[in-house]
């Protein structure tokens, strides 16, 4: 039965360290969790046994094994959401340094000279790319 | 090639993802605007006399404020070829003197044949490139994936010499910014549509590059980093 439970939880944050999913449902249920979190932890210190319990059903055998389990898990799940988030971060970070160093690079031989002489290089249609066409979201 | 084409070399754009290489990116530079009047190099934050070797000799240096790695920069470099409308071919090229001018004169002849949209160098399409067996064994490892995964039928795909039109260049979004980025380069190579070829190409492992050059535990990280994304 635990063990069931387990894999299931670490299946859960292996998929979300592939295919990291973000919106508004994904938060509020991380909020919810938490809020599930600290109301848990605050009735097992009037209910310590409850664990116990808890463990017997789960044929875990003692409570404190049920919460190493589940701290294991939980840290494994954080893990997961840090990467995402950090790679998420990174990213962003990328684009923003790339386009600092474009702004700041010598300006390429035609734009410089359509600069200096007022009159525009001809641009073909499509083509007015540049630093600016980078995509911010950048995702494929 | 023999065919007299009146085709300015300037149209020609040659991107160098520079870390690191103060010692040699000068005389890379030198050599590589005997032949491509118009090199940039993509300073990824070295921290060294490297963006300043390069610009010395006659390269424009983009500097990355801190190091990203070197698929941002070859994407920097990338973008800013495309802010000069003249640029019609662009030419990615390693900083650490492996790569050979002549193979990157070849690739582009071939784009200005028309025989292809983007051409790939290779270091074992001939038996010029020695190299030890464990390298090879990784490489070739990589090339296996790279088919199954991508469905081209490339023989080497880690490899920083490559020629493309500028259509290409302008479809190629690399957010891998390690080194992952080569594999990630081909994958979406693999959706366009897009006509692609092999050159053989000259890789030359000096005492310095083997210093230098990508540990064999890199191919670890890559191989996380396209797992996790």
């Amino acid at each position: 039965m635990i063990k069931v439970i387990l894999l299931v939880a670490i299946t859960g944050a292996a998929a979300v360290l592939v295919r990291g999913r973000r919106g508004v449902r994904h938060q509020a249920l991380r909020r919810l969790g938490l809020a599930l979190f600290a109301l848990g932890a605050a009735l097992s210190l009037f209910f310590p046994v409850t664990w116990t319990w808890a463990a017997e059903t789960l044929g875990v055998g003692r409570g404190t094994d049920l919460l190493l389990y589940l701290l294991i898990v939980a840290f494994l799940g954080t893990v997961a959401t840090s990467f995402v988030r950090f790679q998420e971060l990174q990213h962003q970070v990328t684009v923003l340094a790339r386009e600092l160093a474009l702004a700041s690079a010598p300006p390429s031989r035609k734009v410089a000279a359509a600069r200096a002489g007022g009159t525009t290089a001809p641009v073909r249609a499509g083509d007015e790319g540049g630093p600016r066409s980078s995509d911010p979201a950048g995702r494929p | 090639m023999l065919d007299a084409t009146s085709d300015d070399p300037a149209d020609t754009c040659v991107v160098v993802p520079l870390y690191r290489e103060e010692e040699v990116v000068g005389d890379v530079v030198r050599g590589l605007r005997r032949s491509f009047p118009r090199v940039v190099c993509v300073d990824d934050g070295s921290g060294d006399g490297s963006a300043r070797e390069a610009r010395r000799a006659g390269a424009v240096v983009v500097e990355h404020p801190f190091n990203l790695g070197q698929g941002a920069a070859i994407q920097t470099g990338l973008q800013y070829a495309l802010t000069d409308p003249t640029t019609d071919y662009v030419v990615t090229f390693d900083a650490d003197g492996q790569h050979q001018v002549e193979d990157a004169v070849a690739m582009v002849d071939t784009l200005r044949r028309g025989e292809a949209d983007l051409v790939l160098g290779s270091r074992f399409l001939d038996g010029r490139t020695q190299l030890p067996w464990l390298r090879r064994l990784v490489l070739r490892l990589a090339v296996a994936h790279a088919r199954a995964t991508t469905g081209l039928a490339v023989t080497d795909t880690h490899n920083g010499l490559r020629a493309m039109t500028r259509a290409v260049a302008a479809r190629i979004h690399l957010t891998q910014s390690r080194m992952a980025h080569a594999s990630q380069l081909l994958e979406q190579v693999a959706r366009m549509d897009v006509v692609h070829v092999e050159q053989p190409v000259h890789i030359l492992y000096t005492p310095y590059s083997r210093q230098k050059g990508q540990s064999l535990w890199n191919s670890v990280n890559i191989i996380t980093e396209s797992l996790f994304r």
